[in-house]
């Protein structure tokens, strides 16, 4: 009975709208045939040339300067070694971020539960892990053998062991790398993903409680998915926080690109060419993560927006037909009236 | 996950009665406030009951202990007999774990004034959503139920809208709907159209209207005095925590005998 119309009905008239009677002034003249002239923006255009002068320069030079070293850059940027090095930096984020946001969920929980003892100790692992630099950990983690030889189960507080292992076989370099990248990752989305289950609405969880939704349920199915909105745009910044952050395990001597790249330059000196192969692979990671972050966003944007905004196809469809709309059309002015009716009719739909 | 707990509820569908709300003697306070004095008050299954107070008055309050979102200070509610929160075994009062109680609370429906609906989720989903996690219907099942309740109140045309895309009238029938889909044998309304416009009123009341003959018992917060003396069996008149005045809307609205309902009345009407 309601249909679209009345909904959005505050702007447009529900009935008779042949009958409005809108005050019209019929001494004013007709605008809509008339010529717009723009604003000339100076000071804008002045900036924006300067901007892109320096950028072309820069560019140039990238093009130019023969201390770059391209063809270097290119013999390099599909070497074995460096494939493999990016392997392992893909893996190291994979594994981490995925154990880190994993227990970063559980100890959030935690620090929200009612329960003294989780929260405090949930409170206790943010702490430590934030406090002890990443650097420090890896190291720490690297030379576990060194504090604890032996690690395994057996009698408590006595070195009687049942079943054990050596420390330096179990923790090996790769171990040490996940472990210090992922606990300190859990700590930090911890703090994250609490961030966003605050942010839901307490109205919310009372809706799910009178429901009679299981715990689980409201966890996963009412609570999560709202505060993913929050999460997201941070959650991102973290996991490209991490990919980069990955460099840091070359301390323990870890092939991962960033050392790879390293040992390259130590042997043949070529270190801006070597750099670069690097930066580049990580600006596609990234590039690849700022575009998936888009559709993520997208996605959990259901419901909470009205209308969803476009994809870049879509908005680039929309832009061609457009276009193309007006190319058939005769060049007089589009009426205005026009172009906004079009727009409501198109939001309803 | 809890299939065999809630199959168990199933075979419960035979009561002999269904929606007696018993409160008895029940106060709250908060931080030394008194916000519930010694509230009495039986409601018949199938009654309609409507409660009118000033703001502030502890309305709210009292229907949140209803169905044990808020915990009581002093004496208890029952619903068919049931404890929501607790357990009786001889004279000892055992505190009930959580699944128990959210198994009971779903004898009990709430429809609070700002809807509360899920925004992430469509119109059926957030009806479905409870049936399908309680493991008492399966998903096709329960969405069959969702069109089906929504068809009941007058939105056969808006299974797959967001809440957002919805108006709030549209959005308040959601709500009613997802509150039927667990079959509760008591429904408390809070506000139920407080945050409508007065176009918009007129449709949710059409909705609780027609629940009101199907012989759910209802318990209605409401401040739509017109609609109250039409539909309620009683009127419960509540102020500072105390009811003052309870009885059939005739002898309420006609010759209230507290002064303080007369002056209420005196003021909204
Ligand atoms: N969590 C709380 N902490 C402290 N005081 C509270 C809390 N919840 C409610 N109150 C107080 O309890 C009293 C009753 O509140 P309640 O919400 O039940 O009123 P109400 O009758 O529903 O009012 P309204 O018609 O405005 O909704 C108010 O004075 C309120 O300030
Ligand atoms: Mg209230």
């Amino acid at each position: 009975m309601t249909d679209i119309v009345q909904e959005y009905g505050s702007a447009a008239p529900t009935e008779d709208s042949s009958a409005t009677p809108q005050v019209v002034n019929r001494d004013s003249p007709d605008f809509a045939a008339f010529t717009v002239v723009h604003t000339r923006h100076y000071v804008r255009w002045i900036f924006g040339a300067l901007v892109l002068f320096v950028v072309l320069q820069f560019l140039w030079s990238l093009a130019t300067n023969d201390k770059y070293g391209w063809p270097v850059f290119a013999t390099y940027f599909f070497a074995p070694a460096i494939l493999k090095g990016i392997q392992l930096t893909l893996g190291l984020t994979v594994v981490a971020g995925t154990i880190g946001f994993l227990l970063g969920t559980l100890l959030a929980l935690a620090r929200l539960s009612k329960s003294p003892i989780l929260n405090s100790v949930s409170w206790s692992f943010i702490w430590f892990f934030r406090s002890v630099p990443l650097l420090v950990q890896l190291l720490v983690w690297y030379n576990l053998g060194y504090l604890y030889p032996r690690l395994g189960l057996g009698v408590p507080f006595t070195d009687n062991y049942f079943w054990s292992f050596d420390t330096v076989t179990l923790v090996s370099q790769f171990a040490a790398a996940v472990l210090g990248l992922s606990l300190n990752q859990a700590a930090y989305s911890a703090e994250i993903i609490r961030g966003g289950i605050l942010s839901v609405d307490q109205g919310q969880l009372e809706a799910a409680a009178a429901l009679g939704l299981p715990r689980h349920v409201r966890v996963l199915r009412i609570i999560l998915p709202q505060a993913a909105r929050a999460i997201l745009p941070n959650a991102f910044n973290e996991i490209i926080g991490l990919i980069k952050g990955t460099s840091i395990v070359s301390v323990i001597a870890l092939g991962e690109l960033f050392y790879v790249t390293q040992v390259i330059y130590n042997r043949n000196q070529q270190v801006i060419p070597l750099l670069l192969v690097s930066v580049v692979w990580y600006i596609i990671f990234t590039t690849v993560l700022s575009i998936a972050q888009f559709y993520v966003e997208r996605h959990f944007a259901r419901g909470a927006l009205r209308v969803v905004p476009p994809t870049p196809i879509q908005a680039a469809r929309a832009w061609v037909k457009t276009q193309w709309a007006r190319l058939d059309e005769k060049p007089a002015a589009p009426e205005p009236s026009k172009a906004a009716t079009t727009r409501i009719g198109g939001n309803g739909s | 996950m809890s299939i065999a707990a809630t199959h168990a509820s199933d075979t419960v569908t035979t009561p002999t009665t269904r929606g007696l709300v018993d409160i008895r003697g029940v106060s709250k306070s908060y931080a030394g406030h008194d916000v519930l004095h010694d509230v009495n008050l039986t409601v018949q299954p199938g009654e309609v009951v409507a409660i009118l107070g000033p703001s502030g008055s502890g309305k709210s309050t009292l229907l949140r202990t209803i169905n044990h979102l808020e915990s009581v200070d002093r004496g208890w509610v029952t619903v068919d007999g049931e404890l929501i929160g607790y357990e009786q075994r001889g004279d000892r009062l055992f505190e009930l774990k959580e699944r128990e109680i959210l198994k009971r609370r779903t004898n009990v429906g709430v429809v609070f004034q700002n809807f509360n609906l899920f925004p992430h989720l469509t119109a059926a989903e957030n009806i479905a959503v409870a049936p399908v996690a309680l493991g008492r219907l399966g998903k096709a099942d329960a969405r069959e139920l969702a069109l089906g309740l929504l068809a009941k109140v007058g939105l056969a045309d808006k299974p797959d809208a967001y809440p957002r895309q919805l108006s709030g009238g549209q959005q308040q029938r959601v709500a009613i709907a997802r509150a039927l889909a667990l079959q509760p044998k008591v429904l408390l309304f809070d506000e139920p159209t407080s945050a409508l416009d007065p176009e918009l009123v007129g449709e949710v009341l059409d909705v609780i209207r027609d629940l009101a003959k199907l012989g759910t018992t209802l318990i209605i917060v409401t401040h739509e005095i017109g609609f109250a003396r039409e539909v309620a069996d009683r009127i419960v008149f509540i102020d500072a925590g105390h009811i003052l005045e309870v009885g059939p809307p005739e002898r309420v609205f006609g010759s209230p005998k507290h002064p303080r309902t007369r002056e209420f009345l005196g003021r909204v009407l």
